[in-house]
């Protein structure tokens, strides 16, 4: 069997080194701002940057709030068709693989036609419009990955004597969904939630199509107009990817400790 | 009076069926306003004229040389990117799951994978550019340290090549994370029995592992296709408008950089669905024969 470790091993490696040069790459050259000596510049420049201050937080804010409202639907939906609506299942399934199925420029090829300023419903017009239509397509996005991770962790819990249980102690629908059904799906809400900051951090077509000066934008400007501060983003980019997957994986581990054995 | 007594129960129980309604209604809602209407919209206006008039003339005008030239580069890109997503990402894969190396490496290459797999867009093509660009790590050690300029000898990261190495650093982990699982399905007792039968190594991989994979791996195939066949910000960031790409000239035309026809708009992202959607059903069909064996 010594042949076989060593080509698996030959594969691993040469995989090895075509994921790892990219980042060594971007690495060593976000640190060669400064000419002859290996420094943060570029970071410190990236960093104190008012632009990438606003453009960030921008779109830190509508990631979080695209997590509330992906949330909001995907958990009381999911929850139903559980309880009451078992055949309308594979329909709101398919529904929630779609995203996956049209590329996005596509999508929001078709928002920004059906909503534009001469339409019923002209939410491109206005400041608060456009950004309530890139959180709605930042919610479509996110919803294969946050109805299916719900879904699945509502498979794990006893959806049906939960709810007559709470119902008995008199419990109302909002009360259901808020004390019940949420904290016991949270684990799979917050792997979906960091999925969906993953995607819409650093997200450019929605941005850029629909006129928002967010951060996948701001990161597309600096590419066409500077040298070593893009490197120092893309460093931060892949930084945060990395946080997000990890913090996946420490919430899912945590919850194998946290699970009431039956 | 029959008629009397079970009406205040029929009202009740359409009211009751309205209310269980009523719990799905905000998701539907929400996706026919910002998921289907907008498709459909694209869609019906593939086959429309500016005037409002049903036509295939849209449809027609796809077929003229330069977008039909897009729509060559963008399936050649995908389809390469996609096979040879495949090949390296089972390689690794059964390299990890069925190589006899350590243990933590499984676990380390599926993390990887899951970072790797969602860090696309704009920072990826930067990650390329500073190391196979120009000025890049890889181009400037291979310089100093071999003697290679690989710009010299025919090296270009802004090209066909450079992009497809570039959609690779996507591709091949989301190969990993999707082929993993049935890699993990073959059961050890067909090795067994394939080799108290007289079976060799090959032998058992051509006659029984790649029949159980086979329909896994060309489904993963299609989707790694529509995966890079819908990706634009990449494309974007590392070539411009070197590569005219189907997403990169929707782009343009979205933009009113070449306003000369928003029908022809359509038509091309009309175009992307048929495309991406046919990639996706391939996937569908295959995964669910695929999944016969792997139980």
């Amino acid at each position: 069997m010594m042949g076989r470790r060593f080509w698996s091993g030959l594969a691993v490696f040469g995989s090895f080194l075509y994921f790892f040069l990219p980042l060594l790459g971007m690495f060593m050259f976000s640190l060669r701002m400064k000419r002859g000596e290996l420094s943060f510049e570029a970071y410190r420049v990236v960093l104190t940057d008012p632009q990438f201050q606003t453009t960030f937080l921008y779109s830190m804010i509508l990631a979080l709030i695209t997590i509330v409202f992906g949330t909001l639907i995907s958990v009381p939906t999911a929850y139903w068709v559980r309880l009451k609506l078992p055949k309308l299942r594979p329909v709101i399934e398919f529904i929630t693989l779609l995203p996956l199925v049209i590329p996005p420029i596509v999508i929001v090829f078709g928002y920004i036609r059906l909503y534009n300023t001469s339409s019923v419903l002209p939410l491109t017009g206005s400041w608060l419009g456009t950004n309530l239509l890139v959180l709605f397509g930042y919610t479509v996005l996110s919803l294969p990955y946050m109805y299916r991770a719900v879904d699945t962790g509502l498979r794990a819990i006893d959806v049906a004597t939960l709810t007559e249980a709470a119902q008995s102690l008199g419990a109302g629908w909002v009360t259901i969904l808020a004390q019940v059904i949420l904290p016991n799906v949270l684990v799979s809400v917050l792997s979906g939630a960091f999925l969906t900051f993953a995607i819409v951090i650093g997200e450019y077509v929605f941005a850029a199509l629909l006129n928002l000066n967010t951060f996948g934008p701001y990161m597309f400007w600096m590419g066409g107009n500077r040298a070593y501060e893009p490197s120092a983003l893309a460093v931060i980019a892949f930084a945060i990817t990395w946080a997000c997957m990890g913090l996946i994986q420490l919430v899912s581990r945590f919850s194998k400790f946290s699970q009431v054995k039956r | 009076m029959p008629a009397v007594s079970t009406t205040p129960s029929g009202a009740r129980r359409r009211a009751s069926a309205l209310l269980t309604w009523a719990g799905v209604l905000p998701f539907l809602v929400f996706a026919v306003l910002f998921l289907i209407l907008p498709t459909l919209n694209i869609v019906i206006g593939a086959f429309r004229s500016p005037d409002g008039h049903a036509t295939f003339d849209n449809i027609i005008a796809l077929f003229s040389p330069s977008i039909l030239a897009a729509f060559w580069v963008s399936i050649k890109l995908s389809l390469i990117t996609a096979l040879l997503g495949c090949l390296a990402g089972f390689l690794l894969a059964a390299a990890v799951v069925l190589g006899g190396l350590p243990g933590w490496l499984r676990g380390t290459v599926l993390t990887f994978s899951g970072v790797a797999s969602n860090f696309a867009g704009v920072p990826l093509a930067f990650a390329f550019i500073s190391t196979l660009g120009r000025v890049g790590l890889v181009t400037v050690l291979a310089r100093d340290w071999l003697g290679v300029n690989i710009y010299a000898i025919g090296f270009n990261l802004l090209t066909f090549a450079g992009l497809a190495l570039t959609y690779l650093y996507f591709q091949i982990p989301l190969m990993v994370l999707i082929i993993t699982p049935a890699l993990d399905g073959l059961k050890r007792e067909w090795r067994e029995a394939a080799s108290i039968l007289g079976a060799t190594g090959p032998q058992y991989w051509r006659m029984v592992a790649l029949p159980v994979l086979w329909p896994s791996l060309l489904g993963t195939a299609a989707l790694l296709f529509a995966n890079s066949f819908g990706a634009v910000a990449t494309a974007m960031a590392l070539t411009g408008s070197n590569l005219t790409l189907v997403p990169i000239k929707l782009f343009a035309q979205i933009r009113g950089d070449v306003l000369n026809d928003p029908h022809l708009g359509y038509a091309l992202a009309f175009g992307m669905i048929v495309l991406t959607g046919a990639a996706n059903l391939i996937y569908i069909v295959l995964r669910m024969r695929a999944e016969r064996w792997l139980k």
